[in-house]
């Protein structure tokens, strides 16, 4: 007998999660859209987001709505500041550089958190409910439907960015071509630094949804990890593909969970995302919704 | 290496592809030997262990270096290879009771198919996308020797193997696996400076600096590419091998994503491209990490409390970590090896200025 009320929850389970996973890819898609680069730190960006929302909530105790916006335009300077001392030093540098710069960042991001904010794991509290909101047969964690809404949030919001505010089109044309975008009279530099600040604003409320969820300590950007498989399945460059390769890791991992680590003994919800990965890159290495850009060896 | 050059007069190709460019570099290379064969005899058996440490991880280094900096191929997922290498020879060590001159070869040619065959994305991709590729390896290998028991023999994933034996003692002090380690450091270093002269290791060059003009040259990219993954993840098996015997014991919790970082970091800030730069990069990032503890010990009480000096040091060794790649790429990005040759072409005309 398939218990479908088992794999109707596994799903809505991996729906929800897979669209907080979509939170943390866009940062990365919006850095990669805009500039080419590749930011292997996207978790330690929200692992410090976390760090500073507990940091002011609970060290400095200040109220919840003041930590948010305080860690949204932290994380806008921190992008900014990174742009400008470690990336465009490496503008036109291989690519193993640039990947090899953020993994540097991640890892003073991962030494230097701790000393600052503490070791130990800080809870989060959202101010909201902690009752699950039943809908029909489906029982939604709050926090992570604020998660979910959130990147719904973004989804809509990148959108009509890209597609009708001037800077959002100014971007388009910086991702498309960088030498015709300066030519057009584009300042380029200063897109690249806005494209990093977009990937703060967006860790930051990343890192107050994974923070409520996880408790905020180092691990917080193991996260991060989760990001590529997202990624490499919707498109490295499309908005769209952050969301629609977040539900599909977040279904799938739920599922694998589910139904594989009775079989294997458990952990295949950190396995399968990645052989999905992996069958992606052989298939279709931009993704479904990517551009076909990518170079042919 | 260290000779003062007076100039450049080399006028055949046989000359420029010498493996000695001058007469005195023999020497150079003499003295070093001797310099290794005196140390373990004079030097406390705690820096003869930091020796050992350096003595591996150079031949690691020398692994991703062939691939990363020879090649241009990107990996994320070296410290896997080496933990396929270290498993392979654990489990034939204790099972099968085989000597170390048998499980050392079948550890690296069991990392360099396993290499191989994750290898594979890098004939349709490179780049981004074969950097993921590889850390997707890195983590499904990682998690296989974790999640099955006959791979890594059940408790903590760990299995302890026995020292090697060499003509009937066992290698068990730190004085006893210089040795060891010594001779397969050397090996390592000589077959990588033969390998980037030979042919082989020419066509890494050509498809590293441009893979259309190898393939039209006449270059089989597929095969060298391939070949590059598997002399690569061979060293890191061997590697593997050598630190599991070193240790006496194969766990997964020296192979992690971590450590394929750490010798990232050592052929960068050595300098890609460079056997020197594989060789100081070793040095420099093994001994990273003790430097800190020893001036935090020594000095870090002026600074902090005593209680707060052992939480702090690994935190201060990320840090310095990250910094220093970050350092490194930004302002030399061809690293050690790149800073050791403006001050050898410094004094090549000192003491005037050109």
């Amino acid at each position: 007998m398939f218990d479908w009320g088992f794999t109707l929850a596994l799903i809505t389970n991996g729906v929800l999660i897979g669209l907080m996973y979509s939170l943390i890819a866009l940062g990365f898609v919006l850095v990669y859209k805009a500039t080419d680069a590749i930011n292997f730190a996207q978790g330690e960006f929200v692992m410090l987001a976390g760090f500073i929302i507990t940091g002011m909530l609970m060290l400095a105790g200040a109220p919840f709505w003041l930590s948010v916006p305080v860690a949204v335009l932290g994380m806008v300077a921190f992008g900014f500041g990174l742009e400008r001392v470690v990336l465009r030093p490496l503008i036109g540098r291989p690519i193993i550089s640039v990947i090899m710069a953020t993994i540097g960042l991640a890892t003073v991001l991962r030494g230097a958190a701790p000393l600052f904010f503490g070791a130990e794991t800080q809870a989060l509290p959202l101010p909201i409910p902690d009752e699950p909101i039943v809908i029909g047969p489906f029982s939604l964690p709050p926090g992570q439907v604020v998660g979910a809404l959130l990147s719904l949030g973004f989804l809509a919001a990148f959108t009509w960015f890209f597609l009708k505010s001037r800077m959002g089109v100014a971007m388009r044309a910086v991702a498309d071509n960088q030498q015709v975008a300066m030519a057009m009279g584009i300042n380029v530099e200063r897109y690249f630094a806005i494209a990093w600040g977009m990937a703060g604003i967006v860790s930051a409320l990343g890192g107050l949804a994974w923070g409520a969820l996880l408790g905020v300590d180092v691990h917080l950007a193991l996260v991060g990890l989760k990001v590529f498989p997202v990624v490499i399945l919707g498109g490295l460059d499309s908005v769209l593909g952050a969301i629609v390769g977040g539900l599909i890791v977040g279904v799938v991992e739920n599922l694998a969970a589910g139904y594989l680590d009775p079989l294997v003994g458990g952990g295949t919800k950190d396995f399968a995302p990645y052989v999905l990965m992996i069958l992606m890159l052989m298939i279709r290495p931009y993704g479904i919704f990517g551009k076909r850009r990518i170079e042919r060896v | 290496m260290f000779h003062r050059e007076s100039g450049y007069y080399k006028t055949s190709y046989a000359a420029d592809m010498a493996l000695y460019p001058l007469p005195v570099a023999r020497w150079t290379v003499a003295a070093i030997a001797l310099a290794m064969c005196i140390a373990p005899f004079v030097l406390h058996e705690y820096y003869v262990s930091i020796i050992n440490l350096i003595l591996v991880a150079t031949v690691g280094a020398l692994g991703l270096n062939i691939l990363v900096g020879y090649t241009g191929q990107i990996s994320i997922g070296h410290a896997a290879f080496m933990s396929v290498g270290a498993y392979t020879a654990a489990n034939l060590a204790v099972r099968l009771d085989l000597p170390f001159w048998l499980t050392l070869p079948a550890g690296g040619l069991m990392a360099a198919a396993i290499g191989a065959i994750v290898g594979i994305p890098s004939l349709r991709i490179k780049g981004l996308y074969l950097a993921i590729a590889t850390l997707a390896g890195q983590l499904i290998i990682e998690w296989t020797i974790n999640h099955v028991p006959w791979i890594s023999g059940g408790a903590q994933a760990s299995i302890e193997v026995p020292r090697p034996t060499l003509f009937g003692t066992q290698l068990k002090t730190q004085f006893q696996l210089y040795w060891f380690l010594l001779f397969f450091a050397v090996l390592a270093i000589v077959g990588t400076l033969n390998l980037v002269r030979s042919r082989i290791g020419r066509a890494f060059i050509a498809i590293r600096d441009q893979d259309i003009a190898a393939e039209i040259i006449g270059i089989n990219i597929f095969r060298y590419k391939l070949i590059a993954f598997a002399i690569s993840s061979f060293y890191a098996g061997v590697t593997g091998v050598l630190y599991t015997y070193y240790l006496g014991i194969a766990n997964y919790e020296q192979f992690q994503i971590v450590t394929s970082i750490d010798y990232l970091a050592m052929i960068i800030i050595g300098g890609l491209g460079s056997v020197l730069g594989s060789i100081l990069g070793a040095i420099f990032v093994t001994l990273l990490p003790i430097v800190i503890r020893l001036g935090m010990e020594n000095w870090g009480t002026l600074l902090f409390s005593a209680a707060d000096i052992n939480n702090l040091i690994p935190n201060l060794r990320l840090i310095l970590f990250g910094g220093l790649i970050i350092l490194f790429l930004v302002l030399e990005p061809e690293g050690l090896n790149r800073l050791w040759r403006n001050i050898r072409s410094y004094f090549r005309v000192w003491p005037f200025s050109y």
